[in-house]
């Protein structure tokens, strides 16, 4: 199988070489997938209703009161927000240009969840009309804190190593969320049906990590061949506190 | 001929020694103006003075430690507050050495000033052998601080301005009593509560009292704790203003406090209080 891969490599680059005309890169064997659905077992925590009347700006924000966000759950018991990663196999290619946007509205996280890749650059917008302190409470990366007035700039940031970095605004103590960075370019964030893809994956094996803020991790091996990978489930068990 | 072939031989061995322990040797070193630090010498004074409150091992767990609030230092972590460098870096070996000599005012860390300053420097250099941080990061650049506006009336209220927009208040308090609407909600990186600054205590800064080491925090934060950079959006100017009217918030006799109370006894009555908006025509 690998040699065969790297046979094949060989051949497209030898082919590359020769043709003049052929430019920019071999194109990449990759695509197969792997695509699952999030889900628990048990009884979820109930979420908190958040008391932000310290912050009559965002109060007027919400028509309905806001809950906390560690567990955000959908229909057929599914699972918002975990992160699903390959965290052994082909680790795809460096991160793309564009920056990921995390959003301060309502003061809240907007994803609640950031996955990004290690150096992938990412801008922290503010969008209310008070002020927010960004602290980051990373230990592996630099721990920084910076605020953002109303009206202030979005601030440009990225991670040099892979951490799972829990983030703050300590003026609204509620307002809790995470950075994720990975190594991979092959993530995805489970949405609210707890669905999730990881496309463009080379044919091979894989071990597939699924983590949640309040469930833990968990892992299972999956081997792509070209078409998709349906049905990587993962089944969290839940706990009411 | 064979001479030769030696010394080569021995200037080669020289220089991979040579740069083997600079490799190694450098997160283990110091440097403060003209002195240099030793970790293995600052070893001995650390066991001596430091161990009983930061621990062996530098995470803060000294046998102290439990009946002392706030915590000490847990250097593994290499994260500082007092520091010269932006938030996010690591302090300069002059900061470590400021902190040491100091101490932290309304704090159990005394100041230092009785060691030697090469035992204090050495001391400096054992500190960072506790994270591996000293080895891959650099210490960042120290911010610039231009040189200080003259105290004016005017720059006392831009600064009071500031602490309104700026929302310093949300944790300091309208009247900077440390009593904000955040104030008691307010916890540090390790989760452990920790208190704003109270400027009515008038109680010398931790992080040096001149007006200069106070336009520094607004600049590099500081890291650990909830107060977060302006660096990014406050101006110079601006924040030279800012301090000026922290000054008139502390019980202390000061230019800016000088200049603060000639003006309010004639024009209080004209001051909008610090706080949530309010609507037009309440509080009036």
């Amino acid at each position: 199988m690998r040699t065969k891969y790297i046979s094949m490599t060989a051949l497209t680059l030898v082919a590359g070489a020769s043709l003049v005309a052929l430019a920019g890169q071999p194109p990449r064997p990759a695509s197969g997938s792997i695509s699952g659905k999030i889900t628990y077992t048990g009884t979820p925590p109930k979420m908190k209703a958040i008391d932000m009347s310290k912050e009559p700006s965002c109060v007027k924000q919400h028509p309905t009161p806001v809950t906390t966000e560690n567990v955000v759950t959908g229909k057929n018991n599914s699972i918002q927000y975990a992160v699903i990663y390959i965290s052994s196999g082909d680790q795809g290619s460096t991160a793309p240009t564009k920056a990921l946007k995390f959003d301060q509205k309502g003061c809240q996280y907007i994803p609640h969840v950031l996955a990004m890749q290690v150096g992938q650059a990412f801008q922290i917008i503010n969008d209310d009309p008070t002020s927010h302190n960004i602290h980051p409470l990373a230990k592996v990366n630099p721990e920084w804190n910076k605020s953002q007035p109303p009206g202030t700039p979005p601030l440009n940031a990225q991670y040099p190593k892979a951490e799972f970095i829990p983030v703050k605004c300590n003026v609204h103590p509620w307002m809790h969320g995470y950075f994720i960075v990975l190594n991979t370019s092959h993530y995805a964030v489970s949405d609210d049906d707890g669905e999730f893809s990881i496309k463009d994956l080379p044919p091979g094996k894989y071990t597939v990590t699924a983590w949640h803020e309040q469930f833990g991790t968990q892992s299972q091996d999956v081997t792509v061949a070209g078409a998709d990978a349906k049905g990587t489930n993962f089944v969290f068990k839940a706990v009411p506190y | 001929m064979r001479g030769t072939r030696w010394n080569r031989w021995a200037g080669v061995g020289l220089a991979a020694a040579v740069l083997l322990c600079a490799g190694a040797a450098s997160a283990q070193e110091s440097h403060v103006g003209k002195y240099s630090g030793n970790a293995k010498a600052g070893k001995i004074n650390y066991r001596r003075y430091c161990i009983g409150c930061h621990g062996p091992a530098g995470d803060g767990n000294g046998e102290n430690a439990p009946w002392i609030d706030p915590k000490p230092r847990d250097f593994t972590a290499a994260v500082f507050k007092c520091r010269s460098t932006p938030t996010g870096t690591l302090p300069t070996d002059q900061d470590l050495y400021d902190a040491v000599t100091r101490g932290f005012d309304t704090t159990n860390m005394p100041p230092w000033m009785p060691l030697t300053v090469v035992d204090r420097v050495n001391l400096v250099a054992y500190i960072k052998t506790f994270s591996p941080k000293w080895k891959s990061d650099k210490a960042g650049a120290p911010v610039e601080i231009p040189a200080e506006s003259p105290v004016t009336i005017e720059s006392v209220l831009h600064g009071r301005e500031l602490f309104q927009k700026m929302e310093c208040w949300k944790c300091h308090g309208p009247e900077g009593h440390g009593d904000g609407p955040s104030a008691a909600t307010l916890t540090d990186s390790k989760d452990r509560p920790i208190p704003p600054y109270n400027f009515s205590t008038g109680t010398r800064f931790k992080c040096g009292n001149t007006n200069r080491e106070l336009y520094r925090i607004f600049m590099t934060g500081l890291d650990g704790t909830p107060m977060p950079s302006f660096a990014d959006v406050i101006k110079p100017a601006d924040a030279w203003d800012l301090v000026h009217f922290l000054r008139t918030l502390q019980p202390l006799v000061t230019p800016e406090a000088t200049v603060w109370k000639a003006w309010v006894t004639t024009h209080g009555n004209e001051l909008k209080p610090i706080g949530p908006e309010q609507a037009p025509g309440v509080g009036q």
